[in-house]
């Protein structure tokens, strides 16, 4: 007996006391879908790249971002960040301000020239993209990952589709396109300009193994507006597509614009910087009905820009000389549709621009069995496959919301697609997490932190020239910008749960391993879910 | 202020760690190496406020000693949910005698720390006591103010759970006004527990102008750990007054612990704050102000006061005492501040 005096037992400890036994619901730990991931059209992962650009690791960030889209410094101009529309910080103070970081990010990449990870090992498949709008970029360069030949045929003699000749340079400076195309055909895609493609078919014969469609939609919508010979009318897509020749489109002093999309807004604002001292938007309905972004609207109305609410143009190249316009005044009924009043207006126009939708030239499509137009659209499966094996589409022929985001995303579903095809295998999507909901969160462990306002260009300079309009983050509030980003759903390694466990019972991993529950004494009393600043942890009951 | 010196706007700077803060300015709670003083496997009931509140105090002094401590503790459910004989959960030299002795074992410990340092032999090693609300502010009451006035060497953390919990709720001098415990029935004019004058220890403590007092909860981790290394680098008679919600006593759900030693803080329900030598030196603001209401509903020790016809008067006194307060401590939101 070594024991001291009256001990009967010796010390143990109480991890001989297995106190999970008692536990009816256990934890487990989650990853759900954040909100602005899942509104992101191009389908990225920008809680992800968020994470890095936290920490102020802005290249991992990039990298991580471009996984999902080579054009991040495009995107964070001319992307309408639905992703921002999802977010949860929206519920505290203001949504994070993720395509100014996007922009940030693109531009230091820029900056600093950094590449794109190396591609996988050569396939030896040829994929033929025809269009170098975002959809064929996007397409090529997910394709170029996966170890397949991507070659582009462009008809135009400059690449970026869109981008270059639909969106107005004070959105999107040409030499921010030029770079992340260059940084494409670094990356290995082939890219042929002036060249048309007449036959699809002939062309998947002379080695192409699948093809992708991204000729976008072109061709200007028409309206019969009857008009005498003085009077100019034009269409936007020939306006914006002429901004980029060399001598300026003339439109005159006082320019209308007919239509209530974004390209309307585009042209009118170009007028303006054009020297239009009046430029003005007729459109048929209300503000709130209008098809253009609101805060689009916003900045065309602070540049100077009218909208003639409620009207049609129903006549052009009237009077003397030719250039008076006749406006109808419209009303709304009762299902919201305009209808005419009979009440007529006369306006003094030099030029009438038409910005009434665009369709998709398919003219090169016309031997091609199988395929389905419908709408002047062309119909694919959920791969973005056409009615013809092997002939995918994505962007502004294939789909009705027609932005640059979109079409990105329709690229790499399409890439993803053609891949899983040319092993004659149906790619399957992954299955999406549970989204993390504002109300599945501990808002309490967020500081409050308003949202940094981007630098606007002055109103004059808009006015007068092509500048852009919007500024970017400059590091420090670029950094500030990313960590407002509460992290939805994904363990950001906060250590919460180790902490608040009134059991010890949840093992720390370390850095970047996150976390581990030991369920031999968690008592599933729940507090680390309860706690979980995002939502990485849910409760579910034991089953015996 | 009392909290982590970091920009206000680092991603979770409420929470327990920060993967974007050097090592150094993390809490201890965040670190893998961290004595959990109090391990895996003790009997307290899920969710025990008591059992964080103790881990996160003695771990916080244990890292501020270089883990030259030695503990006694007071009878109450820390002792029998921690070391049912002769098991123990305690990672530290630790001692428990009586219900109402705590402090003065301590006292005793310190005295003997003292000698052999005299004598040569042993090291600095520092003396914390602690017990919960019935074996501080009730049974160990008069060791504890005896070591007060003496200023011996020694931290007093008391964790108030407003309760005697492990014998089955009854009431202590701590259990708050309108409370139904087993021994102040919702029953009568006035159910629950009565109005009374209050016993405060933190002020108690404070009118014995020692160098240090504080309060704190589970639901501030931060604060709290500031407080416990502030305390064990001062020398002399020490008090901190830790609100650990009991989800058994209180009847509330287990996983809601933490969120309502939040409410009783953001509510004026109990004021946390620091003071020396009889001064209040600093308050831990209120962030989001909210009626008392927010606190008392979730809780079944006062389902009574939300029966068919709310007990309003009683609310409203309730809130009265929440409003003192918040004006006696200067808690209220300031502006700027987070």
């Amino acid at each position: 007996m070594d024991k001291p005096f009256a001990i009967t037992l010796k010390p143990g400890s109480s991890l001989a006391n297995h106190t999970g036994s008692w536990r009816t619901t256990r934890p487990e730990y989650v990853d759900r879908l954040p909100p602005c991931n899942a509104a992101c059209p191009a389908g990225e992962n920008i809680q992800g790249w968020l994470f890095h650009a936290e920490s102020g690791d802005y290249e991992k960030a990039w990298h991580a971002l471009v996984e999902n889209n080579p054009l991040p410094a495009i995107m964070g101009r001319v992307c309408y960040h639905p992703c921002e529309g999802g977010c949860n910080r929206q519920h505290m103070d203001s949504a994070v301000g993720i395509n100014s970081v996007e922009r940030f990010l693109g531009d230091e990449a820029n900056k600093h020239g950094w590449k794109f990870a190396p591609a996988a090992a050569t396939s030896g498949r040829r994929v033929l993209v025809i269009g170098s709008g975002p959809a064929g970029l996007s397409a090529a360069y997910h394709l170029t990952r996966m170890g397949h030949k991507a070659v582009i045929y462009e008809e135009a003699p400059l690449a970026g589709g869109m981008m270059r000749f639909g969106i107005p340079k004070y959105r999107l400076p040409r030499e921010v396109l030029d770079t992340e195309i260059q940084r494409l055909l670094d990356f290995g895609v082939e890219l042929h300009l002036e060249t048309k493609v007449t036959d699809v078919q002939e062309m998947m014969k002379g080695g192409f193994d699948a093809v992708f469609l991204g000729v976008g939609a072109h061709i200007a919508k028409r309206a019969y507006i009857p008009a005498g010979d003085a009077n100019k009318v034009l269409d936007a897509v020939a306006v914006l597509r002429g901004m980029e020749d060399h001598d300026a489109p003339l439109l005159g002093r006082r320019v209308v614009v007919y239509g209530g999309g974004n390209t309307a807004i585009d042209v009118a604002r170009t007028a303006k910087r054009l020297g239009a001292e009046e430029s003005i938007i007729v459109y048929r309905r209300t503000r709130d009905k209008m098809p253009a972004h609101d805060f689009e609207v916003e900045e065309a109305l602070q540049e100077g820009i009218s909208i003639k609410w409620l009207s049609t143009i129903t006549e052009a190249g009237m009077g003397e000389r030719g250039d008076d316009i006749m406006v109808e005044k419209m009303a709304l009924d009762e299902n919201g549709f305009p209808q005419p009043t009979g009440e007529f207006e006369r306006m003094e126009a030099d030029s009438v621009v038409l910005a009434l939708g665009q369709d998709a030239d398919l003219s090169l499509l016309e031997n091609v069995p199988g395929l389905v137009v419908d709408k002047g659209m062309i119909q694919v499966d959920a791969g973005m496959m056409t009615g013809h094996p092997g002939v995918f589409a994505g962007g502004d022929m294939a789909g009705n919301e027609r932005t640059v985001t979109v079409a990105v995303g329709h690229g790499k579903k399409a890439a993803r697609a053609i891949d899983a095809w040319l092993r004659g295998e149906q790619y399957a999507a992954p299955p999406k997490p549970e989204l993390a909901t504002f109300d599945r969160m501990n808002a309490w462990y967020y500081s409050d932190a308003p949202k940094t306002m981007r630098p606007v260009l002055d109103i004059i300079r808009r006015q007068s020239t092509f500048e852009e309009v919007l500024g970017g983050l400059d590091e420090t509030n670029a950094l500030f910008e990313a960590r407002r980003c509460m992290s939805c759903g994904n363990c950001f390694e906060c250590d919460n749960c180790y902490g608040v466990c009134p059991d010890n019972a949840v093992i720390k991993l370390g850095p970047g391993k996150r976390f581990q529950f030991n369920y031999d004494y968690c008592k599933g009393c729940g507090i680390c879910a309860t706690e979980c600043p995002c939502g990485a942890i849910r409760i579910v009951a034991e089953e015996n | 202020m009392s909290l982590q010196p970091v920009k206000f706007y680092q991603t979770g700077t409420f929470t327990v760690g920060n993967r974007l803060l050097a090592p150094e300015e993390r809490s201890v709670q965040a670190n893998m190496q961290r004595t959990s003083s109090l391990n895996s496997g003790h009997r307290a009931c899920q969710g025990c406020g008591e059992a964080l509140g103790a881990r996160y105090a003695i771990d916080a002094a244990m890292n501020a000693t270089n883990r030259q401590l030695i503990a006694a503790n007071a009878t109450g459910c820390l002792e029998v949910f921690s070391t049912p004989y002769p098991e123990t959960s305690w990672q530290i030299p630790w001692i428990h005698s009586l219900f109402g002795n705590a402090a003065a074992v301590a006292t005793g410990i310190a005295a003997a720390i003292k000698v052999k340092k005299q004598k040569g032999q042993g090291g600095d090693v520092r003396v914390v006591a602690q017990g919960g609300d019935g074996g501080t502010t009730d049974i160990g009451f008069g060791c504890l103010s005896g070591m007060f006035e003496r200023n011996d060497d020694v931290l007093y953390i008391c964790y108030d759970n407003g309760g005697y919990m492990n014998t089955g709720v009854q009431r202590s001098s701590a259990t708050p006004p309108a409370a139904r415990t087993a021994t102040t029935m919702p029953l009568g004019p006035e159910p629950g527990n009565v109005f009374d004058q209050g016993k405060f220890v933190p002020a108690i403590a404070m009118a014995h102008e020692i160098p240090y007092v504080a309060t704190a909860t589970v639901a501030d981790l931060r604060d709290l750990e500031y407080k416990v290394t502030k305390a064990m680098g001062i020398r002399g008679a020490r008090y901190i007054h830790i609100l650990v919600p009991c989800p058994l006593g209180w009847g509330t759900a287990s996983h809601d612990t933490i969120r309502m030693a939040r409410l009783a803080k953001e509510t004026g329900i109990f004021p946390v704050f620091e003071a020396e030598y009889g001064e209040v030196k600093s308050v831990l603001a209120i962030r989001r102000p909210l009626p008392v209401e927010e606190y008392l509903r979730p809780q079944k020790r006062y389902a009574h006061l939300f029966g068919k016809s709310p007990a309003v008067a009683t609310i409203a006194r309730i809130q009265a005492l929440a409003d003192k307060n918040i004006r006696k401590y200067r808690l209220q939101a300031r502006q700027g501040e987070h």
